[in-house]
């Protein structure tokens, strides 16, 4: 039973639909609920994913401000000058890379939510195969030949493609903009996707023609060929629909050449147009910026700007359209990289690969603001030097298909192969939960006393790795880094918690240490 | 279903379905929409004669040449015609193949013994006829021994395409011949002549049983004479229509007449003239054949007179002009303009004439000429569904599992005979005395093969063969690995060369620099902007093939090949 299907509501979670003024809170198949989950299912909720081919360097794209001295000293020679940084709403530690004015404006609205130091334990610094891993949701040492959107879709859509196009799906369930269907898409049996391969493509698709070919005996045969193949693809004809019925309004796409707001403009339109399909995946390239990655005079400019300044402007203006032609209620898109870059610089102006990196998803219903502390730099990074993992990048996943998508939880764990948390990347979130992935309870104890009213110690162990606690509050904000990302020694550990400001209520807190994460309960009391 | 899994299954299942046949074109909207609505005009054509050529000898035409004369284009080809002169490669096409061993008893199992006493392995060709059901087993024994050979042909010979021409053009449809050893010895006419004298072959094809079943001959007799042979032989194996003067529906009575009298034996599987059943009458021709009268002849000399019937037929300069014709649309291309006419068909049906028949020069003479190696004379061809499937096997280079025996191994042609047949050809079964119309039919000509319900398909066979493959019921996946085809070239750690490598193979037309830049960045480079990531990737597979580097350059170079598969110049050669 899929949870759009009827809408369970955990008792774990206090959170309530109200209905006509009537909070309903029950497990129980009711009529109204049904309805709510049919809307929400008609509603059609999109994800855009954006992908950053090369490892784009987070420090210089997400600037922690408070360990400014660390990061000069790290790469003095691409150094964002610290009056330079762009400041974010509600916090003066950590700001954005002056390119991206429009991500800052966005995040100041409330469309934005970055989750700090995302990645996966024992990260490889290949790009085939960090990318096969981010692709496929898998972990270092694990090979998984489909990827992760690709089994979202196959739980969604059993038996694809026999019986597509149908009357409930008459859409493609995947559209990738871009020739090659990604990995992303890759199912148990087959790519879920669609490959519009260039925007001469999508034009050749709306306006029934095909590329111009040479007036010789071969090239009328290929001019055939192409047009039988193009017309019967199945969904050419719901594609030109589509594009027929929205055009690019918004005033804010760039005049200036911009790989991702072009392919944007395509993914607007056909959204607009009405297309169900579930799932886009547009991607850029470029960000492998081993040298010359600013300008050597002006550091503030340069190819990493010049990309940044791409994903800024693309973005705002989709989510600018978005709002214009009525879809911003059904929208999130989300970026990822193989991987982030080094700490430090190398010689010749750039970064070198890296380990983990902010990822940003952007939509009217994520939770404001940032998840997780600055990662914590060392005083004089060295070239070994890398940062730490907070967030595992299959708890974004998780929070996509949970609060995104509202995949039940046995078919989010089944499409992730694993439990995850659910990070609280999207609002009205429900399904924090206790659980721990893997060992025994040792690695989180229930705190002592609980409940309490002052403070409580926690117990944990570590297994020498990196760890990190947060603690988020029912509806999955985060209330308060308790341990920011550090590296501890193996074995347990006691930390004993301030209540501050904390209002009375049920909290969660969670650790993540390497391929450990675990969340337990707390309670506050007056 | 036992331990059978799902797919096998299901493979199983669709192998024994009978042909779900791609719907007529003329109902397809798509394809009206699209295809020729007259002979194209304005195209930019060669002018190119019979001379010889004498230009560049590199890969562009030795693949051109390659694709022609055979089924798609193995590496290993293209390198030893690198060795080699224009003129020795297409004498060797065209020198004899070494005829390969007949087909066998593939349908023994633990259930069902051949009640001829042939074991598994054993050929049946030289048992007795059985009974149906061996007969029906050995039927489809013989179109899937056929596919083997086309597959896994040992030599570079133009035999096996000219075979299939020859079937083409003498078309008969197994169900109805319905002889096993019929269809195999009709079958041998045609590979053991391919490149012989066409008047033989008329001559032997006009006495053969599984003709003179397909078409009524063995029903003909004196008191009523059936005209269906005699009016094919005029109108689809020798003269042709559409040119005036033309023989009458009169010659095409007296040519029954002449035909009365030929049965078959299911026994010796050999034509027998019954000189009881023969009309003996004097059979007069019109002032088309010169007002040529044939004598009636009583006993076996009756015999005699189809002989001499065929005799007349080639007194006729339209038989050499009619079969050239076709072999030019077969080889180069389906519009035959004035220059074509004049430059190309006349003289080489004088060629035929004056050879007395012979195919090979005709053939040598089309294959080293300069037409035939001018540029505009290359890619033209729409791939027939023999091509895009037993040509994805050789391209690639898909060996089946040593050690298999023949219930295995046919297994696979089965599947594939299958799905020809969903592609809209199946060996054997054309579907009517014509031939396939896509060989004939103006104005589209080779256009038929592709519409709204084989191309989709076209492109599914290349998912699956790149995907998890098909296994037919053997149990063992037959697919394409990539990483095979990639290691026989020179240089597979240089992305742009491995992708030029790859277009020369699978193109019929070529594509840009900037499509192929572009091509090589989403699939081997994983958008990646520098070539050694994947230079990098493929030493790290050579040195260390373990499951990680293995996946690696193979989910890559599946990407690059799917879309490089599904481009529509994959259709083309």
């Amino acid at each position: 039973m899929k949870r759009r299907d009827f809408l369970k509501i955990s008792q774990a979670a206090t959170l309530a639909y109200v209905i006509n003024g009537t909070p309903v809170r029950t497990y129980a198949r009711n009529p109204l609920l049904e309805l709510l989950a049919k809307q929400t299912a008609a509603n059609g909720r999109v994800l855009v994913m954006i992908q950053l081919n090369g490892g784009n360097d987070g420090l210089n794209t997400l600037i922690p401000l408070d360990q400014y001295s660390q990061l000069s000293n790290a790469r003095s020679n691409i150094l964002i000058p610290q009056n330079k940084v762009l400041a974010l709403a509600n916090t003066n530690l950590t700001g954005l890379h002056p390119a991206m004015t429009g991500v800052r404006d966005l995040y100041d609205n409330g469309y934005v939510n970055i989750i700090q130091s995302v990645g996966y334990p024992d990260p490889n610094f290949s790009h085939f195969r960090a990318t096969d891993i981010w692709m496929s949701g898998s972990d270092e040492n694990q090979y998984i030949n489909t990827g992760w959107l690709g089994r979202h879709l196959d739980e969604e859509y059993p038996g694809y493609p026999v019986g597509f196009p149908n009357t409930n799906m008459p859409d493609p369930l995947a559209i990738q903009i871009g020739s090659g269907i990604s990995n992303l898409l890759q199912g148990a049996d087959a790519n879920l996707g669609m490959a519009i391969a260039s925007l001469d493509s999508f034009y050749n698709i709306i306006n029934g023609t095909v590329d111009p070919a040479p007036n010789t005996p071969a090239g009328h045969e290929l001019t055939f060929v192409r047009y039988i193949k193009q017309q019967t693809e199945v969904y050419t004809t719901v594609i030109q629909n589509a594009a027929g019925k929205a055009q690019n309004v918004s005033t804010k796409w760039p005049t200036t050449s911009n790989r991702l707001a072009d392919q944007l403009k395509v993914v607007s339109r056909l959204i607009a147009g009405g297309l169900k399909t579930p799932v886009y995946v547009v991607s850029m390239g470029g960000f492998d910026t081993h040298s010359q990655q600013t300008d050597s005079a002006d550091t503030t400019i340069g190819s990493h700007a010049n990309l940044l300044q791409d994903i800024s402007e693309a973005v705002e203006a989709f989510f600018d359209e978005a709002k214009i032609h009525k879809y911003d209620d059904r929208v999130a898109a989300m970026t990822f990289s193989e991987f982030g870059r080094r700490i430090k610089s190398n010689a010749s102006g750039g970064t070198d690969h890296g380990t983990t990196a902010p990822v940003f998803v952007f939509s009217k219903y994520v939770n404001p603001g940032i998840i997780g502390a600055n990662p914590k730099l060392p005083a004089s990074a060295t070239v070994s030097d890398n940062l730490p993992l907070l967030n595992d990048y299959r708890t974004i996943y998780s929070a996509v298909l949970a609060d995104w998508f509202q995949v039940d939880t046995a078919t989010m764990d089944k499409v992730l192969m694993k439990h995850y948390n659910v990070l609280p990347v999207f609002q009205k979130t429900n399904n924090v939960e206790e659980t721990t992935v893997s060992g025994s309870d040792d690695i989180l104890g229930q705190n002592y006393p609980n409940p309490f009213s002052r403070n409580t110690t926690i117990s944990f162990s570590s297994d020498g790795g990196t760890v990190a606690i947060q603690m988020f509050d029912v509806n999955g904000r985060v209330v308060k880094n308790i341990l920011p990302a550090r590296q501890m020694d193996k074995g347990k550990h006691q930390l004993t918690i301030e209540r501050g400001d904390l209002p009375p209520g049920q909290y969660f807190y969670r650790l993540t240490n390497g391929k450990n994460q675990s969340t337990k309960r707390l309670t506050v009391v007056d | 279903m036992g331990k059978v899994n799902r797919r096998e299954f299901f493979e199983e299942f669709i192998a024994t379905q009978t042909e779900t046949a791609a719907p007529a074109a003329g109902e397809d909207v798509i394809y009206k929409k699209y295809v020729n609505k007259e002979t194209p005009r304005g195209l930019s054509k060669t002018t190119g004669t019979l001379s010889k050529y004498t230009g560049a000898w590199g890969d562009r035409q030795i693949v051109h040449l390659l694709r022609r004369a055979m089924f798609g284009v193995k590496y290993e080809d293209v390198l030893a015609l690198r060795t080699m002169t224009m003129e020795q490669a297409v004498d060797e096409l065209l020198s004899a193949q070494t005829i390969p061993a007949p087909p066998v008893n593939n349908y023994n199992t633990a259930t069902y013994t051949d009640p001829t006493g042939v074991q598994l392995d054993d050929t049946w060709v030289n048992a007795p006829f059985g009974d149906s059901t061996v007969n029906n087993y050995r039927l489809l024994s013989m179109t899937n021994w056929w596919i083997g050979r086309m597959i896994y042909q040992p030599e570079r010979r133009i035999t096996e395409k000219m075979t299939f021409f020859w079937h083409n053009h003498f078309a008969t449809e197994y169900p109805v011949v319905a002889y096993a050893h019929m269809l195999y010895n009709h079958h041998m006419i045609f590979r053991n002549n391919a490149l012989g004298n066409f008047k033989t072959i008329v001559t032997a094809i006009t006495k053969d049983p599984a003709m003179l079943r397909y078409l009524n001959g063995y029903l003909n007799t004196k008191t009523a004479p059936d005209e269906n042979y005699a009016r094919e032989l005029f109108e689809l194996f020798t003269l042709g229509k559409n040119y005036k003067p033309i023989y009458t529906e009169d010659d095409i009575k007296a040519a029954a007449k002449i035909l009365t009298g030929w049965r078959y034996s299911t026994s010796t599987w050999t034509g027998n003239f019954v000189s009881s059943l023969h009309d003996t009458s004097n059979k007069t021709f019109s002032s088309f054949f010169a007002n040529k009268s044939i004598t009636g002849k009583s006993g076996t000399a009756g015999a005699q007179e189809t002989d001499e019937l065929i005799d007349m037929i080639f007194t006729k300069q339209e038989v050499a002009k009619f079969i050239v014709r076709k072999l030019y649309r077969f080889f180069v291309y389906y519009d035959i303009d004035i220059n074509t006419e004049f430059n190309i068909i006349i003289p080489l049906a004088q060629m035929m004439v004056n050879t007395n028949w012979q195919i090979k020069p005709v053939l040598e003479t089309l294959l080293k000429s300069e037409h035939f190696y001018d540029a505009l004379s290359m890619d033209c061809v729409i791939r027939t569904p023999l091509d895009y499937i037993v040509g994805t096997f050789r391209t690639f280079d898909i060996q089946l599992p040593g050690g298999w025996r023949s219930d295995k191994e046919y297994k696979i042609y089965n599947y594939l005979r299958t799905y020809m047949a969903n592609l809209g050809c199946e060996p054997n079964n054309p579907p009517n005395v014509a031939g396939w119309p896509a060989f004939y039919q103006e104005p589209d000509y080779y256009e038929k093969w592709i519409n709204s319900t084989t191309m989709p398909r076209r492109m599914q066979f290349m998912d699956m063969m790149l995907g998890s493959g098909f296994s037919a019921g053997t149990g063992t996946a037959i697919k394409i690995d990539p990483m095979h085809l990639a290691k026989k070239f020179y240089s597979p750690g240089d992305p742009n060369l491995l992708v030029t490598f790859f277009c020369d193979l699978l193109l019929g037309i070529g594509i840009s620099q900037t499509m192929k830049d572009n091509l090589k960045t989403i699939t081997l480079l994983s958008g990646q902007s520098q070539d050694y990531y994947w230079t990098n990737a493929w030493s790290a597979y050579v040195s260390n093939p373990n499951t990680t580097n293995t996946n690696t350059v193979r989910t890559r170079l599946v990407s690059l090949l799917t879309e490089l598969t599904h481009l529509a110049e994959h259709n083309l050669c």
